[in-house]
């Protein structure tokens, strides 16, 4: 089967596709290590159908080239790639019963036997007994587990995910999760996932990429990635993040002091994305601490005063808003570990943070403070 | 489900009774809805059904002149049959060599216009259907100049030496053929192009995703959704077909008549109403069979 053949990563290169005069993949780089499990990130609209479409042969790629080992599939048909798709329209057969569905792709290869690889895939992806209910007459999740059994039959070399659990309540998507990962390991199978849940994506995946407007903004695993962005979009695409807008001032040592309204930081420069000029300040809320008086703040934190605007409690931890002196709100996440005392609206109070946990980002001089979740850029 | 199942019977609601009257409205309905249709097929079709039933068994040695009698003559029907079998032979012989005809080429054309077409879609669904905005007549006459022994087309196929030196066209089985294939060809395709129509392009592509050739694709994916509408337009074309009798009239010979020609000079020439009703009614189930032989096989599943 496919996986007995040493033909390994699966390379972009230069890879866009433009659509008249819109360009919806652009100039895309990227290698996927053989056997690694690997999510697109990314909002609504950025390409990431579209690539996964150019990899599957489904779209001819405007420029640019997918190679797959050393071979150039760019040209190849798709039902000559070791390439399967889970569609996220699913694009079952609606003339075909759930077992055809699944068995179609070995079929067509005139791989036998065919039941017992079948109603193995049919038991693993919980659809047992469905097998001659036609895709009409099962609910929407279901539909998505026989698109999933439909593609991973086949053992292909790179398996394409476009969002393959979307429509999977919370319980069924964990253990489709958990299987996933799991026939990906046993198997060997590079896997290419694309998600709107991020957690799916940082439990799930080795390397995660952020896209954004049909390029990648950041490539990496998925704790680098969170701790260290490297744009402000990925700082709040992934989790959220406060960017106060600032501007480098000066350097100290080893550290990068800024100035973000008229007051001074200082972050150390291996956590700077960008060493002069105007910048974002940023950190994530749950890194922030709050203190009832600057006197309590540990030696070596940055501090800011403010008062909570809003407090909730949401059991394992409690979220607060705080404003600072010219206005903007940042959120702070505080355990609800008991040991820290709770604050209530109206309180002044000061938020601290280590130093090691902030970072600084490259920003256009008209951007402002961001502090909310951005979802859609 | 199982949780309606777990109800106690006894504590379902027994329905009010102005309900119980309005549900009897709505299952009176689709009947009331029926009525008008259904009287109208009684009186022109069941009732010219059951005279022509009864005219087929007349006794045949009557005539208009002197009066026919429902002798329960069922010996007309073997007789019919003996008189004219060629004829019902050459009528389901030409249909089907003109539906297959029509098939090799209103299956790609109507893929075509349903896939391919575009922005002409709606330009190329007219020129199918334009034809039909002249008579019937008109365009089997148009035919007749077209096949002439004297038109180009002639001519083109004797310089080619695909006819002889007096070879001709008009006056043969194969005008008569393809008079039907032009004549029926717009009800092959328009139930086709429906049907097409609908077919989800990423089906298409799941399939190739999924290691089928372009072949396997149309084999396995295309052509068993686009059953429905195949099922609709062969018996659209070869129910007509069968029974028609201008195109042998007008573009054959005696030799190519079909039952048609047969059952219009029995009632029209020779006045002979047992025996035209008796072709028709032999005509009208051999038709039957035909179409359940074919549905039985093509399964009624896909066009369900
Ligand atoms: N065939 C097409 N013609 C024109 N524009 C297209 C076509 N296909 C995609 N696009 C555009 O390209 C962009 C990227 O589309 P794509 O389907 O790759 O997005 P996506 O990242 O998968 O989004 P989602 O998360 O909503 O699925 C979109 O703006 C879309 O409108
Ligand atoms: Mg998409």
């Amino acid at each position: 089967m496919a996986t007995e053949n040493p033909a390994g990563d699966l390379r972009l290169a230069n890879l866009s596709k433009t659509f008249g005069a819109f360009t919806a993949v652009d100039e895309l780089s990227l290698t996927i290590p053989q056997g690694s499990f690997f999510a697109l990130l990314g909002a609504s609209g950025c390409g990431k159908t579209t690539t996964l479409r150019m990899v599957a042969g489904l779209e001819e790629p405007t420029s640019g080239q997918v190679l797959l080992g050393d071979r150039d599939i760019t040209r190849l048909r798709p039902y000559k790639r070791p390439v399967n798709t889970v569609f996220q329209s699913y694009a079952l057969f609606p003339h075909l019963d759930i077992f055809e569905n699944v068995a179609f792709g070995l079929r067509r290869r005139g791989i036998r036997p065919v039941h017992g690889p079948v109603r193995q895939m049919l038991s693993l992806v919980q659809l047992d007994g469905y097998e001659r209910r036609r895709p009409a007459q099962l609910s929407g999740g279901q539909q998505q587990r026989v698109a999933l059994a439909r593609a991973l039959i086949n053992h292909p070399q790179v398996l394409l995910l476009d969002e393959p659990l979307g429509a999977l309540d919370l319980k069924l998507r964990r253990q489709m999760q958990i299987e996933l990962k799991r026939i990906q390991v046993e198997v060997g199978i590079t896997f290419v996932h694309v998600t709107h849940d991020q957690e799916e994506a940082m439990t799930m995946a080795d390397t995660v990429a952020v896209m954004n407007a049909g390029r990648i903004e950041q490539l990496g695993t998925p704790a680098e990635i969170y701790e260290f962005p490297a744009t402000a979009f990925v700082a709040n695409f992934l989790g959220q993040s406060n960017l106060i807008a600032a501007d480098v001032s000066g350097g100290n040592g080893g550290d990068l002091l800024v100035t973000a309204h008229g007051a001074r930081f200082s972050v150390p420069s291996a956590r700077s994305r960008a060493d002069q000029g105007p910048v974002f300040l940023g950190v994530r809320p749950e890194k922030l601490q709050l203190a009832a008086a600057a006197g309590q703040v540990p030696a070596g934190n940055q501090h800011l005063e403010g008062s909570i605007t809003d407090a909730s409690y949401v059991g394992v931890s409690t979220q607060y808003l705080l404003r600072t002196g010219w206005g903007t709100e940042l959120s702070v996440f505080v355990a609800n570990t008991g040991a820290q005392e709770r604050f209530a609206v109206g309180e002044r109070v000061v938020a601290h943070w280590n130093p090691q946990h902030a970072f600084l980002l490259d920003r256009r001089a008209d951007e402002h403070d961001r502090t909310t979740p951005v979802l859609v850029p | 489900m199982s949780a309606l199942a777990h109800l106690p019977t006894g504590s379902r609601q027994p329905a009010s009774p102005p309900k119980a009257a309005r549900s009897e409205r709505y299952r009176l309905l689709p009947y009331l809805l029926l009525l008008p249709g259904a009287a109208w097929l009684f009186l022109f079709f069941v009732v010219p059904l059951v005279q022509l039933a009864a005219a087929s068994l007349y006794d045949p040695t009557g005539s208009l002149s002197t009066g026919y009698v429902l002798t329960w003559a069922f010996g007309n029907y073997p007789a019919a049959v003996q008189a004219y079998w060629p004829q019902f032979a050459r009528s389901f012989a030409y249909a089907g060599i003109a539906l297959l005809l029509a098939l090799l080429m209103g299956y790609p054309l109507a893929y075509a216009i349903a896939q391919r077409a575009g922005r002409w879609k709606n330009l190329l669904l007219v020129c199918v259907i334009a034809p039909m905005f002249t008579s019937f007549l008109v365009r089997t006459l148009a035919w007749k100049t077209i096949l002439s022994d004297n038109g180009w087309l002639v001519g083109l196929l004797r310089d080619v030496h695909l006819l002889g030196p007096d070879g001709r066209l008009l006056a043969t089985p194969i005008a008569v053929v393809l008079g039907l294939t032009y004549n029926f060809l717009p009800f092959l395709v328009l139930p086709l192009y429906a049907s097409l129509e609908r077919l989800d392009h990423r089906l298409l592509e799941a399939s190739s995703d999924l290691y089928a050739s372009p072949l396997k694709t149309f084999r396995r994916v295309t052509l068993p959704l686009s059953m429905p509408g195949l099922i609709a337009g062969t018996l659209l074309f070869f129910i007509p077909a069968t029974g028609d009798y201008i195109n042998a009239e007008l573009l054959g010979t005696p030799n190519e008549y079909m039952i048609g020609n047969v059952i219009d000079s029995a009632f029209l020439v020779r006045l002979d109403y047992p025996q035209g009703a008796a072709l028709s009614f032999l005509l009208m189930s051999a038709i039957l069979a035909v179409v359940f032989g074919y549905l039985r096989r093509a399964g009624t599943r896909e066009v369900l």
